[in-house]
């Protein structure tokens, strides 16, 4: 497999899943109408991801969208709502998350665990996940047990009950799931704070799980309070991907969720605007544990939602051609040939209810400091903005767009994330669509006007994950050849001694 | 994912039971394909989608790596697609990106591992480039460097990766000398050492046609595929050259703990279990589902989760190697819970042996593992990995039919049997964190 050392999912945080982690989900699955003729004829005429779904309105304002697949007699039912951590309120961190886990709590038709209950015995699969966008529960079931996933569903948008033996353990259980995924891992605790200083203002600058202290001090009334405030059918998205008809689960959805009232005024409102950024600001973040140093460079540009027509389309071109995969800018210039770096990749969501960023992320060679690297990566950047992109660099990314939206259209559950995720943050069914489409129109100029706009060094934040201080004495003795056995944890039990012979 | 139960246990091993079988709700038809040149694949036709997906295995994988060089095989899985034939590292990639055609390789302990997914219409050029890969590999200078070099780098990062320590000290403890104790990425010593030579000696003795096992789903029909499967394997040697691999008892009962700066400890437990071939195996999975296998009901999350709040991701598997049965349980808390945590799950494996499942627990779990089988079924790469899972556990081109029958006919004596043989002795655990207070 590609080793890319780079724990890619970990970049971002592991609660903005749709930014990085799935790259087939966000990363523009597109598609070829107009592009050079060599490769188009190689691509079968697929102009629109998800084609054939639809999307309508129910009465109370609760939007639905059926995306038909007949291959299996199974469907993907999920509930989006457009909220998520950065809208919670200040001093509350991870209220947003925290609701999202005590949703499984019950109600009081169901209550306790009877809902999942109910799913593991029809053999089907349920979970959860929440953004600082969205908040997003769904279940994989047989079809025929479609519309009793709709009515436990539908029931918990308004009926949750909470008691304080349920919230406190489930709080442990977040905390530990903290500990898991950031406080563990000095990567993770780099960019939570990378994050905080790139953000001035907005409230995408907290942790979607939220601050140790902050999750500690949440309760039954604060999740009830933000869950009152916001799950209401007018502020949901319903998905369902797989064996159905459109007229079929309208007629579901009408039975269940239409007939829940949307409560007025729920909607989010804005959040705090950034300033324009003062200037570059770095964060340096040690620990005893790092081996491998590496950085992470963040810059402000445009989602879909807030940039100029045809803004993001140029952006996911330029992030592919920048940083992704084998044959990219960075690969060639900076890993290929003893370049000065063992990774370097480049990735940019377009999905986001405010600016997006391009994040920049690269771990040098033995002997490379993180500065050389960064000034390479900028450099590798630069020249990209000054002389633009090459004809068969800007195919190839477009082409990759196109693939990514065939491949897309074999897995239920990419077309269900692809487009619920889209909706919760305000763009339309039409704009998934045409994606593709509006990829082909992407120009060399284009990529080169958004890299010169947006990729300027002097407004990034850059996070460095650097050894302790120490260490890092000891390091610079013997760069690019430290003994392997400095290294070693020290074992208490000869069994657990970790050298493979 | 917030409530995911995934144990990243990454073992590289793909079983066949663990990513369960679809249901028979809609069947699936499965066609054994033989080309002229004598290999055979299973096929699923299905032109819902332009695209092909093939997966392939050759038997053997990373316990083949010879003693001295542990990481071969791992090494090699990077370096197969970076460069084959006339075309250099920098050409191959380029032409697989400039076609979209997704080729990759990965090992297991005991097979290596390929994938390569193609939009139908570059299908001539996406088995041609399979081909050259697996006959013509360059192992050119520069891309063994720059690979051996991503490798060290995440086998440093390791070094202080809690997951990646308590992966490695439990196949230590668990198989002392044996080569399962290695975990297949080798160390940085090993690595360091490793050429273009052993990559080549690598591919003469494991890629052949005598231990390949081959699942395509997409839109190719039976004979297009036929001539496909002599294309890209029929020049292959027609007999790999492997070591024998002695069997395994994992060991029960050890302990072991790395000290680690971290402030949760990372707990694993394990144990000998049963090979996949053993009647009892499926009762035994029946016996992991029940204690710790992958929903919101089992033992494991509910008293070390639920009720307790003591970890996120918790749970077990059955690790079913060709020349070991064994077993694995895994969880995270907070460091100075970690001995309670220890004690809740020995104390489950301890009733789960002694006692078995309650009538209700062993209806449930029919219930969930019966229903779950069609869910695993719903798209072709899914599918392509099971057909691969279930040759290579030999299982029979029937199985999908038979498979819950199987579930269905287990008793509860039959669970209970099981259990005992798997968790009857006391579990191995290993600990990775602060050291004990």
């Amino acid at each position: 497999m590609k080793h890319f050392p780079f724990k890619v999912p970990t970049l971002v945080g592991a609660f903005m899943v749709s930014l990085i982690l799935s790259p087939a989900l966000d990363r523009a699955p597109a598609y070829a109408e107009d592009a050079t003729p060599d490769e188009v004829q190689s691509t079968p005429q697929i102009a629109r991801i998800a084609p054939n779904a639809e999307h309508f309105t129910l009465k109370n304002g609760m939007d639905v969208v059926v995306i038909p697949d007949k291959r299996a007699p199974v469907v993907t039912h999920m509930v989006w709502y457009r909220v998520g951590s950065a809208d919670e309120r200040p001093g509350q961190s991870g209220n947003a998350h925290f609701l999202e886990h005590l949703m499984f709590k019950g109600t009081k038709k169901h209550p306790g665990g009877e809902f999942s209950t109910y799913v593991s015995k029809i053999g089907g699969e349920e979970n959860a996940f929440t953004s600082n966008d969205y908040t997003a529960y769904y279940q994989r079931v047989s079809k025929d047990h479609l519309k009793d996933v709709m009515e436990f569903e539908a029931d918990r948008m308004s009926n949750l009950v909470l008691t304080d033996e349920v919230v406190a353990p489930e709080r442990d259980v977040i905390l530990e799931e903290r500990r898991m995924r950031v406080d563990n891992d000095p990567g993770a605790l780099m960019n939570e704070a990378l994050n905080r200083i790139f953000y001035l203002n907005h409230p995408y600058g907290r942790p979607t799980i939220g601050w140790e202290n902050e999750i500690k001090a949440l309760n039954a009334k604060t999740a009830l309070d933000f869950y009152h405030e916001f799950y209401t059918p007018s502020n949901a998205i319903l998905v369902v991907a797989g064996d159905v008809t459109p007229e079929g689960v309208k007629d579901l959805a009408e039975e269940t969720y239409g007939q829940i009232k949307s409560k007025p005024d729920s909607a989010r409102p804005a959040r705090p605007a950034e300033p324009p950024s003062p200037g570059p600001r770095t964060i340096t973040v040690r620990d005893e544990k790092v081996r491998e140093p590496n950085l992470m460079q963040f810059y402000a540009v445009p989602s879909a939602v807030t940039g100029k027509p045809g803004e993001a389309e140029a952006l996911s071109v330029l992030a592919d051609i920048l940083g992704t995969g084998a044959t990219s800018r960075f690969y060639n210039e900076l890993v290929r040939d003893n370049g000065p770096a063992t990774y370097a990749g480049a990735y940019y969501s377009p999905t986001a209810v405010d600016d997006s960023r391009l994040i920049v992320v690269g771990i040098p060679r033995d002997g490379v400091d993180l500065e050389t690297l960064q000034a390479d990566m900028e450099a590798s950047i630069r020249k990209l903005a000054d002389e633009g992109v090459s004809q068969e660099e800007l195919t190839r990314a477009k082409n990759s767009v196109v693939a990514d939206a065939v491949y897309s259209q074999d897995s239920q559950q990419s077309l269900a994330r692809i487009v619920g995720s889209a909706l919760a943050v305000g763009r339309t069914l039409e704009d998934v669509q045409t994606w593709p489409a509006r990829i082909q129109k992407v120009t060399a100029k284009d990529v080169q006007e958004v890299a010169q706009r947006y990729l300027d060094p002097e407004k990034a934040a850059t996070g460095y994950l650097k050894p302790a201080l120490d260490q890092q004495a000891d390091m610079s003795e013997a760069p690019g050849n430290t003994p392997a056995a400095s290294h070693e944890p020290e074992t208490a039990d000869p069994a657990a001694a970790m050298e493979q012979n | 994912m917030l409530r995911t139960l995934s144990l990243a246990l990454s073992f590289g091993a793909i079983m066949s039971l663990a990513v369960a079988m679809p249901s028979r709700a809609r069947a699936i038809e499965i066609q054994e394909v033989t080309s002229p040149k004598g290999i055979t694949a299973w096929l699923v036709e299905d032109d819902t989608v332009p695209i092909v997906n093939m997966q392939f295995a050759f038997r053997g994988g990373s316990v083949q790596d010879p003693a001295d060089k542990s990481g071969l095989a791992n090494l090699a899985s990077g370096l197969l697609d970076e460069g084959a034939g006339d075309l250099d590292s920098k050409a191959f990639q380029t032409r697989l990106d400039n076609l979209n055609i997704k080729l990759s390789f990965d090992t297991g302990r005991d097979a290596f591992y390929g994938s390569m997914k193609t939009l139908t219409a570059n299908a001539d050029e996406a088995f041609n480039l399979t081909k050259l890969a697996l006959t013509e590999p360059r192992f050119d200078d520069e891309p063994v460097a720059r690979i051996k070099a991503q490798i060290l780098s995440k086998l440093r990062s390791d070094e202080t990766d809690p997951n990646e320590l308590a992966r490695r000290a439990w196949a230590k403890t668990l198989f002392g000398d044996h080569p399962y104790a290695r975990t297949g990425d080798g160390t940085e010593e090993s690595v360091e050492e490793l050429t273009g030579a052993d990559l080549k000696g690598f591919a003469e003795r494991n890629l052949a046609r005598d231990n390949l096992v081959v699942a395509v789903v997409g839109a190719i029909d039976a004979e297009t595929l036929k001539g496909r499967l002599d294309e890209v394997f029929g020049d292959l040697p027609e007999k790999a050259d492997l070591k024998p691999i002695a069997d395994v008892t994992a060991a029960a009962g050890k302990t072991a703990h790395v000290d680690l700066p971290v402030p949760q400890t990372s707990i694993r437990l394990g144990g000998p279990g049963i090979k996949r071939d053993d009647p009892d195996f499926i009762p035994a999975y029946i016996a992991d589902h029940i204690l710790g296998g992958g929903t919101f009901s089992s033992r494991f999350y509910r008293e070390i989760r639920e009720e307790r709040g003591l970890a996120y991701s918790v749970g077990t598997s059955l690790v079913p190697f060709d020349h070991a049965g064994v077993w694995v349980g895994a969880a995270a808390t907070r460091a100075d819970a970690a001995q309670e945590a220890v004690d809740l799950m020995v104390k489950e494996v301890k009733d789960m042996a002694e006692n078995g499942p309650t009538d209700e627990e062993l209806a449930d779990a029919k219930s969930y593992l019966t229903g779950n089988y069609a869910l695993r079924f719903d798209s072709s790469g899914k599918i392509a990995k099971q057909l691969l899972a279930i040759q290579l556990d030999h299982l029979g081109i029937d199985y999908v039919d038979k498979r819950n029958e199987l579930i269905n006919a287990v008793t509860r004596e039959d669970v209970q049997r099981a259990a005992k043989r798997v968790y009857g002795e006391p579990p191995s655990v290993i600990t990775v964190g602060p050291a004990a207070s």
